[in-house]
């Protein structure tokens, strides 16, 4: 059968490739176009360990065809950090030791910083909502949860 | 397996209607995806329908409320119209999974995964919502709770789809509700769910209700019943007593790893008579 041609944006930049039908955005991002950043978890939804942007909004991409990404804007946590400077969220993780094993973690910064740029001054109970579907296995959360209410903090005194 | 993105409604239900083999109308996927990873579903085809404008829209029809069938969750959170007139509807659906789900989970996958245990089902069918089918031979408008005719099975025929979801308008004094028992706070499937949209008079009394029960039968239930002992009720506590054990009584339930009988029986009562408080206040009643 003859692969889907899509045309796409990743990170900012125009992304062109050919998928199956059936592969997900996920497969798409990892096996074609080298970003792995995202992590299969679970291929059901239910770990958030794939979390990305499209359009703006925060999905699974495990639980998206990567044909369907034509013409929309993927934002992974390849394009969290400017250059060699890293995103505040990024920072703060490493400063704080909020990630162990390291697998949910590109998730959970994929999917605090679109908190963030939704509410930039979160209580706890929103973080710990908005966050429910990045599982971590190794951490217990609360470093993780700390460490994006301190970022969000940091970020309204720089802004 | 083929992958059909059309732009137009007539070209969805075209190659709905002509394929052969299984044809899938591929929505926010959260539940085709899953089960096709997971080996229980293996299309032929999948017909992505987020690609027609009309779907995704929210919009004021006749005093009440169209919401396309590819709008997600998040967008009706979002929507401070339908927030305000249909709380319960919105709740609900916002209930459905994390917020990655909520970015691409649809009320009307929801309804035609047909699951009994759908959150947004039960508040659906206490707010009275037609789904509007579009198929090869044209438009019908169809209330909600006849889509779902058992686990996993709609009385959907072939090449139909549900293009969106209509919620009336109803008048002042009215408010809605819907509650569901999870073992613990997000992401989980009801063990039992319960809806309930009311109006009331100037006094305070009940003049129209609907009740529906979730995750306790092979279906989502009307209870009309329930509905017909609130009317002419102030909601005080014989009624909300009689309300629960109306709804228990009414639940068919099954045991299983997420529940017993015994105790989803019991619950569907519970959440009756508290989402039925929750609705009343919101209509602008005081409950004694």
């Amino acid at each position: 059968m003859s692969k889907i041609h899509v045309t796409t944006t990743v990170n900012g930049d125009a992304q062109e490739f050919l998928c199956e039908a059936d592969e997900t955005l996920l497969d798409v991002l990892r096996d074609r176009l080298g970003l792995t950043g995202a992590k299969e978890g679970c291929g059901t939804g239910d770990c958030g360990a794939c979390s990305v942007t499209v359009d703006g909004r925060l999905v699974c991409s495990c639980l998206m065809l990567g044909a369907e990404a034509e013409g929309r804007e993927v934002e992974t946590i390849e394009g969290m950090a400017d250059g060699e400077k890293l995103h505040p969220l990024q920072r703060r993780f490493i400063d704080m030791a909020a990630l162990q094993c390291g697998i949910c973690t590109p998730g959970i910064l994929v999917a605090a910083k679109s908190l963030l740029e939704r509410n930039p001054d979160p209580t706890e109970e929103e973080v710990r909502y908005w966050l429910a579907g990045n599982l971590c296995r190794c951490t217990g959360y609360d470093k993780i949860i700390r460490a994006v209410l301190e970022t969000a903090a940091e970020m309204r005194e720089a802004s | 397996m083929h992958y059909h993105a059309p732009t137009t409604l007539d070209a969805a239900v075209d190659i709905l209607a002509g394929a052969s083999g299984d044809c899938r109308v591929l929505n926010g996927g959260t539940d085709l995806l899953v089960r096709m990873h997971s080996d229980m579903a293996h299309p032929d085809a999948v017909v992505d329908i987020k690609r027609i404008e009309s779907l995704r829209t929210i919009t004021k029809e006749d005093g009440g409320w169209r919401i396309g069938a590819a709008v997600c969750g998040a967008e009706m959170g979002e929507h401070a119209g339908l927030v305000a007139a249909w709380p319960g509807v919105v709740e609900a659906a916002g209930l459905i999974g994390s917020t990655q789900v909520q970015g691409r989970a649809t009320m009307a996958g929801n309804l035609c995964n047909a699951s009994p245990a759908a959150d947004s089902v039960p508040a659906m069918v206490a707010a009275g919502a037609l789904a509007r089918i579009v198929g090869p031979e044209g438009i019908r408008d169809v209330p909600v709770e006849e889509i779902p005719v058992g686990p996993g099975k709609t009385s959907l025929t072939p090449g139909e789809l549900v293009a969106s979801i209509y919620l009336p308008s109803r008048p002042e004094r009215s408010g809605d509700a819907y509650l569901r028992f999870i073992p613990r706070t997000e992401m989980d499937i009801a063990v039992a769910g319960c809806g309930v949209s009311l109006t009331l008079d100037e006094a305070g009394a009940i003049t129209h209700a609907r009740v529906a029960l979730g995750a306790v039968g092979p279906t989502v239930m009307l209870v009309p019943e329930a509905a017909r002992m609130l009317v002419g009720s102030h909601l005080r506590e014989g009624a909300l007593q009689q309300l629960a054990t109306i709804c228990s009584a009414a639940a068919q339930p099954i045991t299983d790893k997420r529940g017993t009988e015994h105790f989803r029986t019991h619950v569907a009562g519970v959440l009756a008579r508290r989402a039925a408080l929750i609705a009343y206040k919101r209509a602008g009643g005081t409950p004694e």
